[in-house]
């Protein structure tokens, strides 16, 4: 068994690393790499995997799982709602009209009966949310036109799922499926009692998901153990997932809706990130299933069936999307665009259609037509694509680019001052700054101050600073400085350098610890450094000399242009720190350092020359 | 060509609608220097031997600043009080700012017509500057009028864009030397003198 996990493991790996790369270099997307990965292993070419093409699925759909899952944490209600009539007004046009023609097709074409056409109507209705938004992620057009409107529609069809699955079985007319096909407990219900019981999980996991889920993630969190994280994201996950799939629904609404119920949680960050590298593995897995799925021996047998299925079905569901975009006032490129992206059959469908012949509803002949036509319509789209962005597109002038600035939710989310680490030291500089009307973004990975910031109305993220996805999530590549306040002054020069690298237009102060600390920031070419001892120590000294009967204003000045002197000695002795012969001990170190530093200062500041307002100097001359 | 430094002092400049006009009348020059002095010192602690170093490099000095209490911005003050040192600016051997220029440009809420014996004010503004004037005088430099836009609150757009543009002209007649010295020095405003 083992021999056989790492052959299959082999195959499809090395697969993806061969097909993918090249899919990337030619210009056509990933999705596009796997897909070709997946017919090349599949059982028609080389045949390393066989039949299994379609379980392999089964594994893999659990990436577009996740893939909801991830998309529900990024839209917290409040946007959700800003959205609200896009998505109902575009996805209802769509989802109605492709239902209403292919339902049309279907039954006076095919001679279906008329549940058969609606149940089928409904599922080919659906889009690929996995090819459509990683291809659009991938191109960087989400925040286009096309993007957004695709975007909507995929939402509205994925939220539509629940309502057809539970209307599938009404449909069937409460005729019982075969028993032993599915182990869904739901089945030996009637069709009411069903309704109810998908309606009644789907509260349980809005309620669960406040009152259970967050609590359990603050206490895993409480235990520091980054691999502890990622195993609780998994378990919310693969235990939502299992959860759905019990009571018959589709695990992906599920984890959808468990996303959108976490999205205002403190976790939402370090969630998306522990859980991105599942996500793009099983995606991967699940487009490479879709290779290996298409049944070339179905298509060989009845290619003009089949091919005339896949033309039709996409046509027309190009055409509807046409007409949509139209009524929404798209413009004409990114029509055309939008219409291509979502003319496949989704994966939904491969659940829909799977759940009809297990309801009955559909018979086991046209299941698999159907389903090796939506196989097919997946595999074709990227490759639509590319003929849409080298042959279609040149005729249209002006090419809509992403724009930054239309998205008014990037601009509340990601500010442009980040500020990472939220203790002593950077809470006071992030109070300050919300005083004066600038809102940071801040990281923090220590959970109750967390979450008792937020209660405060700061907006405060849950994570480890030093990583990069979590930057990026918190919108490091539209800000503009970095505030490097972390304790620890290891993680902190971890984070400049992370930030240095990959972020170069981010400008970064730092907070030192000492004067070590603050050599080490030289040598990592940090402009401005704060060392927390300087400040406080000259402002203590300054009240001594008061005590010692000194003038407060002469003690300030004094105390003023000491760390103006000690800032300019800090730069010169940083230069020659290296020279130093045999410091092995940090403690040496430092007392060579004091040494010269107590000599460099008699001749240094002591000796300055301001006579300013001191009448002695013309009194003597 | 004259080198001009113009040492600019106002403590909330982000409000000020004539300040900025007038800096942005600045012709880009290599003779002409410009120093914030509130952005470069906040905490007040003046740099004195960068401030001299600039000093001897130019040929006219500047004091911008709008008009506080008859006088100059706090840290303008503290300026003078701590870069004309004793021995260096005035007193034995304080020779540095010799045969140098020294003028205010300068923003008043009032009127002109109340900086006069008559008016409000009862002095005119060259009165008011008579300490400036002399501090300058004891550093051997000769003072020239002053230029001076008045009654800021009342004025346009078009009006302060106007000052700007007479700014723009004084600078360069000053650094191309087409400025009559003694006359500017004689004069009750500098604004006569380019019109």
């Amino acid at each position: 068994m083992e021999g056989s996990f790492l052959k299959t493991a082999l195959v499809f790996l090395a697969s993806a690393v061969a097909f993918v790369p090249i899919a990337k270099k030619l210009g056509m997307g990933s999705v596009l790499g796997y897909i070709f990965a997946g017919i090349v292993i599949g059982p028609f070419v080389l045949g390393f995997v066989g039949e299994e093409g379609q379980d392999i699925m089964h594994v893999a759909e659990f990436g577009v799982v996740m893939m909801l899952f991830l998309i529900g944490l990024e839209l917290d209600p409040r946007e959700f709602w800003k959205m609200r009539k896009t998505i109902v007004g575009l996805g209802l046009l769509q989802m109605g009209l492709s239902s209403v023609f292919l339902g049309a097709l279907g039954y006076f074409v095919l001679g279906f009966s008329h549940s058969v056409s609606l149940a089928v109507a409904l599922a080919l209705a659906m889009s690929s949310t996995a090819i459509v938004l990683q291809t659009l992620k991938e191109k960087g057009l989400s925040k286009s036109a096309s993007g957004e409107a695709s975007f909507a529609v995929l939402l509205f069809q994925d939220i539509t799922v629940i309502p057809i699955l539970a209307i599938l079985p009404l449909i069937a007319g409460g005729s019982a499926p075969a028993a032993g096909e599915s182990h869904s407990i739901l089945e030996s219900y009637p069709g009411w009692m069903q309704t109810l019981l998908v309606i009644g999980a789907v509260a349980a996991i809005v309620v669960a998901g406040k009152y259970v889920v967050v609590p359990l993630l603050r206490m895993v969190s409480k235990t520091r153990l980054r691999e502890m994280f990622t195993a609780s994201a998994l378990l919310l996950v693969v235990g939502v997932a299992y959860l759905m799939q019990l009571v018959g629904l589709s695990p992906a609404l599920g984890t959808f809706l468990a996303g959108v119920v976490l999205a205002n949680s403190e976790f939402r960050h370090e969630l998306e990130s522990d859980l991105e590298p599942f996500k793009g593995l099983l995606l991967g897995m699940f487009f490479i299933g879709v290779g290996a799925s298409v049944n070339f021996a179905l298509v060989v047998e009845k290619p003009v069936l089949v091919l005339s299925i896949v033309l039709v079905l996409m046509l027309v569901k190009a055409i509807v999307l046409f007409i949509t975009g139209k009524i929404y006032k798209i413009k004409t490129d990114q029509n055309i665009l939008f219409s291509i992206l979502l003319s496949q059959v989704g994966e939904f469908a491969f659940v829909l259609l799977t759940f009809s012949n297990q309801l009955r509803i559909l018979d086991s002949y046209w299941t698999e037509v159907l389903m090796a036509s939506t196989a097919i319509s997946m595999s074709v789209t990227p490759l639509l694509l590319v003929l849409n962005e080298k042959v279609i597109d040149p005729f249209f002038g002006t090419k809509e680019i992403a724009s930054e600035e239309k998205e008014p939710d990037e601009i509340d989310e990601q500010h442009p001052v980040i500020l990472a680490g939220f203790g002593h030291f950077g809470s006071t500089i992030g109070r300050f700054l919300r005083a004066n009307g600038v809102k940071a973004t801040i990281l923090d990975n220590d959970s109750d101050r967390v979450e008792l910031l937020r209660k405060m109305g700061f907006k405060v993220y849950y994570g480890d600073a030093t990583r990069l996805d979590l930057l990026r999530a918190a919108g490091a590549e539209n800000a503009r400085l970095l505030i490097a306040a972390i304790d620890s002054p290891d993680t902190n020069k971890e984070l400049i350098q992370t930030v240095r690298k990959h972020f170069p237009q981010m400008e970064i102060m730092a907070r030192a610890r000492n004067r070590m600390d603050a050599y080490d920031l030289i040598e990592l070419d940090v402009k401005h450094f704060y060392r927390e001892t300087l400040y406080t120590s000259v402002h203590m000294a300054i009240d001594v000399l008061r005590k010692l009967g000194y003038r407060h204003y002469t003690a300030t000045r004094k105390g003023m242009e000491f760390i103006k002197y000690d800032e300019a000695a800090l730069e010169k002795l940083a230069a020659s720190r290296h020279q130093m012969k045999d410091y092995i001990l940090n403690v040496r170190e430092q007392i060579e350092m004091q040494e010269r530093l107590l000599s460099e200062d008699l001749h240094g500041i002591l000796t300055a020359d301001d006579h300013a307002w001191d009448s002695e100097v013309m009194k003597k001359k | 060509m004259a080198k001009i430094l113009i040492l600019f002092a106002h403590p909330l400049y982000e409000k000020s609608r004539i300040h900025k006009a007038l800096i942005k009348a600045i012709p880009e020059a290599s003779d002409i220097t410009f120093r914030d002095l509130y952005e470069l010192y906040p905490d007040f602690n003046i740099d004195i031997k960068k401030e001299q170093l600039f000093l001897v490099q130019h040929d006219i000095i500047i004091w911008q600043h709008p008009v506080y209490w008859y006088s100059v911005p706090p840290l303008l003050k503290q300026w003078i009080d701590m870069v004309l040192e004793f021995g260096w600016a005035y007193g034995p051997g304080g020779d540095k700012l010799k045969d140098k220029y020294l003028m205010n440009v300068v923003s008043a809420g009032g009127q002109k017509v109340v900086y006069n014996s008559e008016g409000r004010n009862r002095f005119t503004l060259r009165q008011f500057f008579v300490p400036l004037e002399q501090t300058g005088t004891l550093c051997g430099m000769k003072y020239l009028a002053p230029f001076a836009v008045h009654g800021t609150h009342l004025l346009t757009n078009d009006e302060v864009r106007e000052y700007g543009a007479q700014y723009k002209k004084l600078l360069n007649k000053l650094m191309n030397k087409e400025i009559d010295m003694v006359l500017a020095a004689n004069s009750d405003y500098m604004n006569d003198l380019i019109q």
